[in-house]
C-alpha cells in the first residue's frame, strides 16, 4: 500500500485506535509508537480526547514512515475500532481505500456497510482464549506488528519490559495476547498481499520520541530550572509531573501549589531568593496569574511562564486545542513593562527555546513565556536527541557588596542582581515604585527614571530576537505566516502544493517581533497566514508592529489542530 | 513518670537592659504611619526579639505584602520582599525553600493575611514552612480608610458597612489550631516585653509559627481603642500549649481574648525538609547547577532501546 506518494515525506501510513476512555487507547498508542521506532520506522502520534475519565469517545492517529512524518494527516489507512460507535466516530475520515481492522462480535452492524473494507479479527476472543479480554489491546498491537511485518522478537522484548512490574502470569499472557496478534495480522498480510513500503532507517535509533510537554520539560531542566510551583490543568499538568518525577536528580523544589495566584507568587520569591523557576499552566490559571507577571515586571524579576493554550472563553473545551491566548499573554499584567513570548513549532524548539528562557530571564530580569498548547503538548514524533553540551546555564547573580542596591542605574537598564544571603548587601524589592535601594517612593521624578529604566530593558530585547524560520524559495511570490504549533502541518502542506512560488515563514518568536517581520512580507505579493484561533491574533499584532495587513487568514477554532491534507485544500483555495 | 526538669533560662529583660536594634534600625525615614499608631511598638518589638536572638541584617528577609502593616519592612535595615497584596506568605514559602539558611519573616495586616489572603493562610499552614508569620490585627482596614477588617467585630459601623459588620469575625487562632499549625500564638502591641518574648520563640521556632498581634488603630477604630484591649484582653496562665483541645477552646473565647502562646503541635517536618532537596546538600539552590551527566542519561532513555 502507498498511500502516499505525492507527499516529499515519502510514503507514510496512518493509523487510527478510536474507543472509550479508559479502554487502554493510550497503553496501545504508547506500545505501538514505541515498537515502531524500534523498528526503525519514523513515527509521528497525536491523540483527540474528552474531558472525562471512563466512556465517550478518544482517538490515537498515527503516523509511520520511511522519511520524517511530524504532522497530522486526516486521511486514515488502517482503523481500529474498540467498540460500537468508534466508525462514527472518525467517519469524515474514512474511505473505501480504509482498512478496517475489527472485532465483528464488538462492533456488530456498524460493519454492515458496503462502502468500508473491513476485515474480522477477532481481538476480544482471542483476548479471552489467553485468559481474559483485557488483553484484547495487546492483540490489537500485535495484530498491527504482524501486518507491518516487525520483528515479533524485538517487539516482545518491548512488551516485556513494558509490564516488567507486573505478575509472571500478566508478562506471560501479555506476550501470549502479541503473539497471537501478530499472527493474525502477519496472515492477514499474506493473503490480502498488503505490503506497507516503509523502509527503516537505522538512523532513528539515536533519534528521540518526545512529545511537547517533555521536551518543554527537559528543556527547562537543562535550563536549570530548580523550582516548579504549579495547579493543575489541562494540557499544562505533563510538564508539572515532569519535574515532579525527577526533583531528586535534578535538585528540583516541585510543589502544588493551592491556586495559579500562590504558584506565581512562590515562582517570584523563589527567583528573589536566587532560584530559576517556572510555572506551567492553561489560560484560566494564567488569567489568575496576571497580577504576578505585573509584579515581575516592577520587581524586574526574572520568571519563566509556560502557557500551554486551550480553548476559552472560561473552562472553555479543556482537552482541546486552541492558539488563542497570545494577546493574553502580550497584555497580561497591569502597566507598562518588557516582556519575551517564545513559541516553538518543533520537539527541538520546545527543549532549545525553553532552555534559553531562563537564561533570558535571567539576563534580562523579564517574565519570558513559553507558549504551546494541547496539541503540541499531546504529539510526539522521532528527532535528533536534545545535545546538553550545546546548552549553557547562564546565571546573573552578583554577589553583593555593603551599600548595595537593587535598581542602581545603569546605562542598559538592567541592574545587577543580587540574592539575600549571598554577600554584605542587603536586597530589597518592592511592588510600589521604588527607589534605587527598592524601598518604596512617591517622588514622581524618580518614577519617570524607573520607567523609563526598565523600558529601556524591552529596546535590549530586540537584539536577542529568536529569528523566524524560513523555508522556500528566495525569490517566493507568496508567503505563509505561521507561529507555534502550526509549524510541521504547515510545513507538509506547503510541500504537497508543490509551487516553487511559495515560501514558509514560521515565528518562533512573536515578542518582540523579529526585526525582520516587515521585509519578508514586503517581499511577497500575497501573504497568507495561518491560525488555530477565530480573530488572526498574530496577524493582527504583525499589523500593530508593521503596518502591514496581511492578505489572507487560515483560521481554525473547533477545537482541533489543522491536518495537512486540510490546511493544503485551505492554501490551494487561495492560490486558485 | 518522667520527671522532666523544667529548663530556667535567665533572659535579658527590657525592663533592666535597653537593647541597642541599630543594625535594623534605619535613619532619615519618613513614617506612613499615624502617631499613636500600634504598627510603631510592633516595629520596635521584633527590631528587640531579632537583636536578643543575634540574628544578622543580611540573613534575614522580610516578606509583606500591600497595607499599612506591610510597610514595616521599609523602616527597617534588612532585605525585603514587599510583594502583591494578599501574597506575602507564598515568596515568604518559597524564598525559605531556596535558602533555608535565611530567617524569613512574613508579616502583614489582618486585611492581607486573613482576607486577600486567606486562601494562602490556610495552605501556607498545611505546607508548614519554617518561617515566622506576624500578623498586624487591628480588626480595620488602615490604608484604605476604615472600611471592615475580616476580623472586625459584628456590629462594628464603617463608611460601606453601614448597617454594621453582621459577618462572623474570621477567627484566625482557631483556624490555624483546627489545621495544626504548629505554633499559634496572639500578642498585644501594647505589651512589649510579653510580645517581644513570643516573637522570639515564634522565630526559634522549628516550623510555620502564627503571632496574630492586636494593635489599635488610632485613626479609624474608635471601638478597638489601647483602653478596649486593655479591658478585653488577659494572659493565658498554666495553660498547656500541647493540649490542643483546650488551645481550641481558649481560641473560641471571645468574651475576654487571651493573649500568650496558645498552641505548638507536636513535633513534625517542615516544608523544607518534606521536598527532599536539602537531604544530602545542604547548599542554597543559586549554588547548584543541573547534572549534566543524568540529563544526558535521562534523554537517553526516550531513544527508546532495548
Amino acid at each position: 500500500m502507498d498511500r502516499d506518494r505525492s507527499s516529499p515525506h515519502s510514503q507514510s501510513v496512518s493509523i487510527v485506535l478510536c474507543g472509550q476512555a479508559g479502554q487502554g487507547i493510550q497503553t496501545v498508542e504508547y506500545l505501538l509508537t514505541r515498537i515502531f521506532k524500534l523498528a526503525g520506522y519514523n513515527v509521528f502520534a497525536t491523540k483527540e480526547y474528552m474531558s472525562r475519565i471512563r466512556g465517550g469517545m478518544n482517538s490515537t492517529s498515527i503516523r509511520v514512515g520511511s522519511g520524517p512524518v511530524c504532522a497530522p494527516v486526516s486521511r486514515i489507512d488502517i482503523l481500529i475500532p474498540l467498540n460500537k460507535g468508534a466508525l462514527q466516530h472518525v467517519e469524515s475520515r474514512l474511505s473505501a481505500e480504509t482498512l478496517i481492522l475489527a472485532d465483528r462480535e464488538t462492533l456488530g452492524a456498524d460493519l454492515d456497510r458496503s462502502d468500508y473494507t473491513s476485515v474480522d479479527i477477532p481481538f476480544t476472543q482471542t483476548a479471552t482464549e489467553i485468559g481474559n479480554k483485557i488483553y484484547s489491546n495487546v492483540v490489537a498491537v500485535g495484530a498491527i506488528a504482524g501486518l507491518f511485518d516487525i520483528e515479533l522478537q524485538a517487539a516482545s522484548k518491548y512488551v516485556e519490559r513494558f509490564f516488567a512490574d507486573k505478575a509472571e502470569d500478566v508478562v506471560h499472557k501479555n506476550l501470549a495476547a502479541l503473539k497471537a496478534g501478530f499472527d493474525h495480522g502477519a496472515d492477514l498480510a499474506k493473503s490480502s498481499k498488503i505490503n506497507f513500503d516503509i523502509k527503516a532507517d537505522t538512523d532513528i535509533e539515536q533519534q528521540v520520541l518526545l512529545n511537547g510537554s517533555e521536551a518543554v520539560a527537559l528543556g527547562a531542566i537543562a535550563g536549570g530550572c530548580d523550582f516548579i510551583a504549579s495547579y493543575p490543568m489541562s494540557p499544562s499538568t505533563g510538564v508539572l509531573a515532569f519535574l515532579a518525577k525527577h526533583t531528586k536528580d535534578f535538585d528540583i523544589v516541585a510543589e502544588q501549589a493551592e491556586d495559579e495566584i500562590a504558584a506565581i507568587n512562590m515562582g517570584l520569591g523563589a527567583w528573589y531568593a536566587g532560584a530559576r523557576a517556572m510555572v506551567t499552566t492553561s489560560g484560566g490559571g494564567f488569567a489568575l496569574m496576571t497580577e504576578g507577571v505585573s509584579l515581575a515586571g516592577m520587581i524586574e524579576s526574572p520568571m519563566v511562564i509556560h502557557l500551554a493554550q486551550r480553548p476559552g472563553p472560561a473552562t472553555g473545551l479543556p482537552t482541546r486545542t486552541e492558539q488563542g491566548d497570545l494577546e493574553l499573554a502580550l497584555y497580561a499584567g497591569h502597566g507598562e513593562f518588557p516582556r519575551i513570548i517564545l513559541t516553538p513549532g518543533t520537539i527541538q524548539d520546545a527543549f532549545y527555546l525553553t532552555q534559553q528562557a531562563f537564561n533570558l530571564a535571567d539576563k534580562y530580569q523579564v517574565p519570558v513565556f513559553i507558549l504551546t498548547d494541547e496539541y503540541f503538548m499531546d504529539s510526539y514524533y522521532n528527532t535528533a536527541a536534545p545535545d546538553v553540551a550545546k546548552v549553557k546555564v547562564e546565571k546573573h547573580i552578583i554577589q553583593t557588596s555593603k551599600g548595595y542596591q537593587r535598581y542602581a542605574f545603569t546605562k542598559s537598564g538592567v541592574s545587577p542582581r543580587g540574592v539575600p544571603g549571598y554577600g554584605e548587601g542587603l536586597v530589597l524589592v518592592d511592588s510600589d515604585e521604588h527607589d534605587t535601594e527598592g524601598h518604596i517612593t512617591e517622588d514622581l521624578d524618580l518614577r519617570i527614571k524607573m520607567v523609563d529604566k526598565r523600558l529601556k530593558k524591552g529596546e535590549l530585547l530586540k537584539d536577542k530576537v529568536v529569528p523566524p524560520e524560513f523555508k522556500g524559495p528566495k525569490d517566493y511570490q507568496s508567503l505563509i505566516v505561521c507561529w507555534g504549533s502550526t509549524f510541521h502541518i504547515a510545513e507538509e502542506a506547503v510541500q504537497k502544493l508543490e509551487r516553487d512560488d511559495v515560501a514558509l515563514l514560521h515565528f518562533k518568536q512573536v515578542h518582540p517581533l523579529p526585526d525582520q517581520t516587515a521585509d519578508y512580507l514586503q517581499m511577497a505579493k500575497q501573504t497568507i497566514i495561518v491560525e488555530n484561533n477565530a480573530t488572526s491574533q498574530f496577524a493582527r499584532l504583525i499589523k500593530l508592529q508593521t503596518g502591514i495587513e496581511i492578505d489572507n487568514k487560515i483560521l481554525k477554532y473547533n477545537g482541533l489542530s489543522f491536518t495537512v491534507e486540510e490546511l493544503t485544500e485551505k492554501l490551494r483555495e487561495v492560490f486558485n | 513518670m518522667l520527671l522532666v526538669p523544667k529548663v530556667i533560662r535567665v533572659k535579658k529583660t527590657l525592663k533592666d537592659k535597653a537593647v541597642d536594634t541599630h543594625v535594623f534600625d534605619m535613619n532619615d525615614i519618613d513614617i506612613a504611619w499615624c502617631p499613636g499608631c500600634g504598627n510603631f511598638p510592633i516595629l520596635k518589638i521584633l527590631k528587640r526579639a531579632l537583636t536578643e536572638l543575634e540574628i544578622s541584617p543580611t540573613d534575614l528577609v522580610l516578606v509583606s505584602g500591600i497595607g499599612q502593616a506591610a510597610k514595616i519592612p521599609h523602616y527597617f535595615t534588612t532585605n525585603v520582599y514587599n510583594g502583591l497584596h494578599g501574597r506575602a506568605l507564598s515568596p515568604a514559602t518559597a524564598i525559605k525553600a531556596a535558602n533555608p539558611a535565611l530567617t524569613v519573616i512574613a508579616e502583614s495586616g489582618d486585611g492581607d493575611m486573613y482576607g486577600e489572603g486567606g486562601n494562602h493562610f490556610i495552605h501556607t499552614i498545611r505546607r508548614n514552612p519554617n518561617i515566622t508569620n506576624i500578623v498586624h490585627n487591628n480588626m480595620v482596614y488602615g490604608l484604605t480608610k476604615g472600611q471592615a477588617s475580616p476580623t472586625s467585630r459584628k456590629g462594628f459601623v464603617t463608611p460601606i458597612q453601614v448597617r454594621g459588620v453582621f459577618l462572623e469575625p474570621f477567627n484566625p487562632l482557631a483556624v490555624a489550631i483546627a489545621l495544626d499549625a504548629s505554633f499559634v500564638a496572639r500578642a498585644f502591641s501594647g505589651d512589649i516585653e510579653q510580645t517581644t518574648e513570643i516573637f522570639k520563640k515564634a522565630i526559634e521556632h522549628k516550623g510555620y509559627a502564627l503571632v496574630d498581634v492586636f494593635q489599635p488603630c488610632v485613626s479609624f477604630n474608635k471601638l478597638n481603642t489601647v483602653q478596649w484591649f486593655k479591658e478585653n484582653t488577659y494572659t493565658l496562665e498554666d495553660h498547656d500549649p500541647t493540649d490542643r483541645l483546650k488551645a481550641f477552646e481558649k481560641a473560641t473565647e471571645t468574651d475576654k481574648l487571651p493573649l500568650g502562646i496558645f498552641y505548638t503541635s507536636p513535633p513534625k517536618p517542615t516544608f523544607e525538609e518534606n521536598i527532599g532537596t536539602y537531604e544530602e546538600d545542604r547548599a542554597p539552590l543559586h549554588e547548584r547547577t543541573p547534572d549534566t551527566k543524568k540529563l544526558n542519561d535521562l534523554i537517553e532513555t526516550y531513544k527508546i532501546r532495548l
